[in-house]
């Protein structure tokens, strides 16, 4: 197996040559922009040759590593070297969220928004103790293949598809969504072909080589996202404290935050909507105390997150590239050097932007604004403008809340806030869509492979031909990219806020099941097919509740109280957003408050007594429920203990796996050797 | 399909690639560097963040102290020690003569 890796691969010894050419060719085709830009050549132009040059390499690489090998297609030929691999992870990992949309939520959330940048990065921590290696090791194409063999067959490989699916189609929306904004932005086209023109971009890479094509793509993105992403915080933070090291000197830009904040709340001034007002401050509420619910919440959240990292199977399937055991480990070792880089400096862009826009815009006569700022008055998709000034007391002077700032413009807009010419603007851009597109395309083959190798090959026709599976592999990945450009193309920006449910899913779904399949021995059939069932339908099923069917959900686990708070958040939410029937169902309760009694399930809902109560909170124009007061988005916390739980109880009750299983385990457990399969048909060809 | 436990005894005529002790000895070792690690990674994640509050008193370049862990101190936790525990686990693996040939 890891004979090959020996031999010397000329392709693989010169992949240094080739990535560190690539390195200096797009270095200096940012420094052609930037003199084309000086001799006066329009922004439209420049905008259309950053996008257009890029995704044109990244096609490029896609067709010369066109491939009709399966071991190409599937895990590319498992030659990736360990730094190569982290490399390709980190951009597949790194999706537009993580681009464009962090350090905005940052500059929103504060000390709050940290809960994003630990969650992302600790859980590689656990893929790389609890599970790379071994899954590496197991030496098949998919995460479902493992659960197929290790958990006896059909039933526990469906389970794992159908978790995969939820969890991967959602995220693989948002990032179309996240290439048709960028497109549409830069080239000037509407919303509807611009998610097309992304499409394209997507397919090219991944429809004719597969993982192979996919991976060399990604590392190629990871150049560009992160040369895009350090090289304006470098300039940002030359230009607020005059050293160039924006990580090191945010320090100050944090100090000035906090004294510009006592500043405006002096003056009688609050945040605007979304925006704490104390930027360093963690586990506070409204006011500014500390709350036990914004502590829980915030470490709820970075435990779905990390766990839900280490589940997701566009993720691990990266580690099934690598020649050998040794070196998936070592390649976690590295995604987590190459996102962490990204990660840490993120919050000081959201600082350095803080303290601009604090120090520079609020307290101006609105007249008299920046150029930059009307230029990002323009109606973004989620129905407001991206920068929305609103003179509520008509002063003309603008206040603190009055400036709201939407937080996917943060990253987008830092060169036009820190005064840099416009090529940083297309660069920044270019790195969007490289992280858009390299995350959508590790996402597309992900479903199209479960789809084509795990359902078609070993659960319909395991006798089909290679050529024949290719070409279904090929046909599924465009219908699954079709749908989700349509979905994206029709959902729109409504859709986002799903995209942190993918996490939760994958963690109550597939996590335990992994982790006991080689952790436990004991860990039998049964117990993994319903520990991993009861997860997945505990966890989605509660979090479709919540959201969509608020009153519902209160009045089973509410107490009298919540339930009548409930029914006046109905009455308070525009009645565009409410159906009659609910607002009648309001006011049926509203109308006889006396007359409420608490929920069936309101012992579960109140166990912990105060503050951990069950409520509702108005979010997205819905009355959504809140279990122990725990947002969904980390509805994870419930999902995977239960998981655990359920799969521990049941191994004690049902026949222990056989010798052969036991064998099978002790192989996928040391470095060394074949793996011996239990299951015969199981095995690769 | 059937379900493997059902599937009698396998034919392989494969040998494991060690034996038994070997195996069990290695496996010991290898999850106690894992539950370490694991301690380290509950450590960076949760533990030091329950002090946020406090830890925020103390001011580094202008960092408050608990901001700071969240933002970069825990990230690099978790970097080092990962590339420390692929080195510590090829140690291990060598140690038993299970790493691969």
């Amino acid at each position: 197996m890891s004979g090959a890796s020996k031999e010397k691969d000329p392709f693989i010894a010169s992949l240094g040559k080739i990535y560190a050419g690539y390195t200096g060719g797009f270095a200096v085709f940012v420094i052609l922009i930037a003199i084309l830009e000086q001799m006066g050549v329009p922004d439209r132009i420049l905008g259309y040759l950053f996008v257009g040059l890029t995704i044109g390499v990244y096609a490029y690489i896609g067709i010369i590593s066109r491939t009709q090998a399966v071991a190409e297609y599937y895990v590319a030929g498992r030659r990736v070297p360990a730094i190569y691999n982290g490399m390709a992870t980190g951009s597949d990992w790194m999706s537009a969220a993580s681009f464009i949309g962090m350090a905005g939520s940052l500059y929103a959330l504060g000390y709050g928004g940290l809960a994003f940048i630990l969650g992302w990065t600790g859980g590689y921590m656990l893929v790389a103790i609890l599970l790379a290696p071994y899954l590496r090791k197991f030496g098949q194409y998919t995460v479902p293949d493992f659960l197929g063999a290790r958990f006896g067959g059909n039933a526990a490989r469906l389970i794992g598809v159908t978790v995969l699916i939820t969890a991967s189609f959602v995220y693989v929306v948002a990032q179309i969504v996240g290439v048709g904004i960028i497109t549409q932005r830069f080239l000037d086209v509407s919303f509807g072909v611009a998610v097309f023109v992304g499409l394209a971009g997507i397919l090219v890479c991944s429809m004719l080589g597969g993982m192979r094509a996919v991976t060399w793509t990604q590392v190629a993105q990871y150049i560009v996202l992160i040369i895009a992403y350090l090289i304006p915080a470098f300039l940002m933070s030359a230009k607020v404290t005059g050293v160039p090291l924006p990580q090191l000197m945010y320090g100050f830009a944090l100090e000035r935050i906090a004294e510009l904040e006592n500043g405006f709340r002096a003056a009688g001034m609050t945040p605007p909507p979304g925006v704490t007002g104390w930027h360093s401050a963690p586990f506070i509420g409204a006011n500014g105390q500390f709350s036990i619910p914004a502590a829980i919440n915030w470490f709820a959240l970075v435990f779905c997150l990390m766990v839900g990292t280490a589940s997701l199977p566009h993720i691990l399937m990266r580690y099934f590239t690598t020649p050998s055991v040794k070196e998936a480990r070592q390649s976690v070792a590295w995604s987590l050097f190459f996102i962490f880089l990204l990660y840490f400096t993120a919050p000081a862009y959201a600082a350095f932007a803080k303290v601009e826009i604090y120090q520079n815009i609020i307290g101006q006569p609105i007249a008299s604004l920046p150029e930059w700022i009307k230029s990002w008055q323009i109606v973004s998709p989620y129905g407001v403008p991206w920068i929305n000034i609103v003179d509520a007391n008509r002063d003309g002077i603008l206040q603190w809340s009055e400036f709201r700032i939407h937080p996917d413009v943060v990253v987008l807009a830092t060169p036009e806030i820190a005064g840099l010419p416009y090529v940083i603007a297309g660069l920044v851009a270019a790195g969007g869509l490289a992280a858009a597109l390299s995350t959508a395309d590790g996402l597309l083959l992900a479903l199209a492979n479960a789809l084509s190798h795990d359902v078609y090959y070993k659960m319909i026709d395991r006798n089909a031909p290679t050529a024949r599976r290719l070409v279904i592999s090929r046909v599924l990945l465009l219908v699954v990219a079709l749908a989700a450009a349509w979905t994206a193309g029709n959902a729109g920006a409504d859709i986002l806020f799903l995209v942190a449910w993918a996490f939760s899913i994958a963690a109550a779904g597939l996590f335990a099941a992994l982790v006991m399949g080689v952790w436990y021995k004991k860990t039998t059939n049964t117990a993994a097919i319903l520990g991993m069932a009861i997860g997945y339908v505990a966890t989605f099923g509660y979090m479709i509740h919540s959201e969509w069917f608020g009153l519902d959900f209160i009045q089973l686990f509410g107490s009298k109280d919540a339930i009548i708070a409930a029914a006046r958040q109905v009455g308070n939410i525009n009645q565009n957003f409410t159906s009659p029937e609910l607002r009648a169902e309001a006011a049926a309760i509203l109308a006889n408050t006396a007359a409420v009694k608490d929920g069936a399930l309101a012992w579960i809902g109140n166990i912990w007594g105060s503050p951990m109560t069950t409520d509702t909170i108005v979010l997205r124009n819905r009355v959504t429920g809140r279990m122990w007061g725990i947002g969904s988005i980390s509805a994870g916390i419930f999902g995977v203990p239960i998981s655990f739980l359920v799969i521990y109880v049941v191994s004690q009750f049902t026949t222990p796996p056989s010798q052969a299983m036991q064998d099978f385990i002790d192989d996928i457990r040391i470095p060394k050797g074949g793996v011996r399969l239990a299951d015969k048909s199981e095995a690769v060809e | 399909m059937p379900l493997v436990e059902s599937g009698g005894s396998p034919s392989n005529a494969e040998a494991p690639a060690v034996d038994k002790a070997t195996a069990k000895a290695h496996w010991a070792k290898t999850s106690s560097l894992m539950l370490l690690v694991l301690g380290i990674w509950f450590f960076a994640s949760f533990v030091v963040h329950i002090f946020a509050p406090s830890l925020n008193g103390i001011r580094i370049l202008g960092f408050p102290f608990g901001f700071y862990m969240a933002a970069q101190g825990s990230l690099i936790i978790f970097v080092v020690a990962l590339f420390w525990f692929g080195k510590r686990q090829n140690q291990i693996d060598e140690e038993f003569g299970v790493q691969e040939d």
